[in-house]
């Protein structure tokens, strides 16, 4: 059964699944991080209050997060064949993976700002420091433990999802266990794909959990 | 530069640098009411004193802390700083003025993702001063609070008194007319307390720098303070020196306060009792012996210490007086034709 097709197969689909998982983690996180800054920020009780984009923000990071992600990549098809030229494959999916994963991205970012006790914000303020100063030198450098943290979460949720993507031909890890397992019996190749996964996830999450551990200067 | 006493104008017309006129700050509540924190609330400080303003906790001494630095917007009355009207001020003219008005508070606040140093650092960086010239002057501040050997840990590292050292060196960075201190003890030990008074004491003196202290505890006030205002509900309830207020307190909320601890009357069994305030003259006297060498009845001596107020020790003491109210008055006179301050304290509080 493990024949050499079968070992470059899985090969091959450990990278795809890599390159669709963090490729789309990095994008989702350059769209994220902002819109999660922007939410604290702009928010009733934060540094500058914009009473409509906080409201505009929310309302679509929440129907984002609402729509089942089978039912998203499905969706955003003819867009991700506007952006990709096609929706097949690992490229084609990172488009499904950033909308997907972006808005949760941007809550993980919000609830870790707001972790940042209000009085460390205020003693900025009493400094005389600029909404922009308190984003890139308080909120920003104080959060980070815990972004990372996030991030940590966000990479294994996105890995996830990936192997979600196999059900529309997305490729990588979980489009072999669908083949494979679900299509044709093979038990054993699909027991591998998902231990293979498994492993995947642990090894993104320690290795996520080793860099917060590493960047947080509170407990020494 | 830094170290130079600030003008050494003689204290002939006190300077008045943060003027409070009429200020009030009512909070929108969700029934429409709204909660008003703060009552027509006018106060000078002067240049270069330490003043402090007491209060119970929710009387509004942090919002009107808040509110002489604008992280409070009043919703009427004025703050004036160095005689400029804040709230006439566009955005980067307050901020500008924010940076001449340091802020401690009780929980230090430090980031604690930055070292000591990073910490003093960071106003420097927002008032846009050079890196060389910000390490040095942070370096020079670490030295003056004394953790020169510290300026390399992060907050997690050290202790609550080293904490809050390194958030006044923090605050002194840019080189403030005024310190602000919320509540800048309370989270410490009475001799950690007592350290960082004497820290604060000393930028006073050296420095020139007006300090405004909130607490509420009056032992704070009592080391350090010139002059204080009491806050109660909102209001000023009265406003004098240290030792006025101590031996003569006229509202309410002063006597609370200047009351052994804080503690309520009622804690005192018996009778009619009064408070005696000696200063450092009278404390020669063997007041008691003489009361009851005169009028040949026993009195109790319900409470009794000494402190030093304004740089003299003052002391303090409650007796219980005898029944017979024409006895007690009598003995109260006696007492206040030697010089004592004498006031009855009332039942309850």
């Amino acid at each position: 059964m493990f024949d050499a097709t079968v070992l470059k197969m899985l090969g091959n689909g450990i990278l795809e699944t890599l390159y669709m998982t963090l490729t789309s983690t990095l994008i989702a996180y350059i769209i994220g991080l902002p819109v999660g800054v922007a939410l604290v920020v702009t928010d009733k009780d934060g540094i500058h209050p914009i009473r409509w984009l906080n409201g505009v923000l929310n309302v679509v990071v929440n129907i984002l997060r609402s729509v089942p992600f089978l039912i998203l990549m499905v969706f955003v098809t003819p867009l991700t064949r506007a952006i990709i030229g096609t929706s097949l494959g690992p490229t084609a999916t990172i488009v499904p993976l950033v909308i997907g994963s972006a808005p949760f991205i941007a809550r993980l970012v919000e609830s870790s700002i707001k972790e940042i006790d209000r009085g460390v914000i205020e003693a900025a303020q009493s400094m005389g420091a600029r909404p922009m100063q308190i984003i890139w030198k308080v909120m920003l450098p104080e959060a980070r433990p815990s972004i990372l943290v996030g991030s940590a979460i966000a990479v294994t949720t996105i890995l996830s999802y990936s192997a979600m993507a196999g059900f529309i031909g997305g490729r990588g890890l979980g489009d072999i266990a669908i083949r494979y397992g679900y299509y044709r019996y093979e038990e054993g190749i699909m027991f591998v794909t998902v231990v293979l996964l498994v492993v995947i996830v642990q090894v993104l999450q320690e290795v996520g959990m080793w860099i917060a551990r590493k960047n947080d200067k509170r407990r020494k | 530069m830094f170290y130079g006493k600030r003008g050494d104008e003689d204290i002939k017309t006190p300077e008045i640098i943060v003027s409070l006129r009429n200020l009030t700050k009512v909070f929108p509540t969700a029934d429409g009411a709204g909660f008003t924190a703060l009552q027509d609330i006018s106060l000078d400080i002067e240049k270069g004193e330490i003043f402090g303003i007491i209060g119970m906790s929710g009387a509004g001494k942090s919002t009107l802390v808040r509110c002489i630095n604008f992280l409070e917007r009043p919703t009427s009355g004025q703050v004036l700083f160095q005689g400029k009207d804040l709230s006439a001020l566009t955005m980067p003219e307050l901020l500008k003025v924010r940076q001449s008005i340091g802020m401690i508070f009780q929980q230090f606040n430090l980031l604690m993702q930055r070292t000591a140093l990073q910490n003093v650092c960071f106003p420097l960086e927002i008032a846009g001063v050079e890196k060389k010239e910000r390490i040095r002057r942070a370096q020079e501040l670490l030295e003056l609070v004394g953790l020169g050997d510290k300026m390399n840990s992060y907050p997690s590292q050290l202790s609550g008194g080293q904490c809050q050292r390194v958030a006044i060196a923090r605050a002194l960075a840019t080189n403030p007319q005024v310190l602000l201190c919320d509540e800048a003890t309370s989270a410490l030990d009475p001799s950690t307390t007592r350290g960082v008074l004497a820290l604060i004491r000393e930028i006073n003196e050296k420095l020139g720098i007006t300090v405004i202290i909130i607490t509420h505890e009056m032992a704070v006030i009592e080391e350090i303070c010139q002059r204080v205002a009491i806050i109660d509900a909102g209001r000023i309830a009265e406003t004098g020196p240290v030792s006025e207020i101590f031996s003569r307190p006229q509202s309410e909320a002063a006597r609370r306060l200047v009351l052994p601890e804080g503690k309520p009357t009622d804690e005192f069994m018996g009778g009619r009792r009064c408070r005696i305030v000696f200063d450092g003259r009278s404390a020669f006297e063997p007041v008691i012996s003489n009361l009851v060498l005169e009028f040949r009845h026993p009195v109790n001596i319900l409470y009794a210490n000494t402190k030093e107020i304004e740089g003299k020790a003052v002391g303090q003491m409650i007796i219980a007086l005898p029944e017979d109210d024409r006895l007690a008055e009598r003995m109260m006179g006696s007492m206040r034709a030697k010089g004592l301050v004498v006031e009855e304290v009332k039942g309850r509080v």
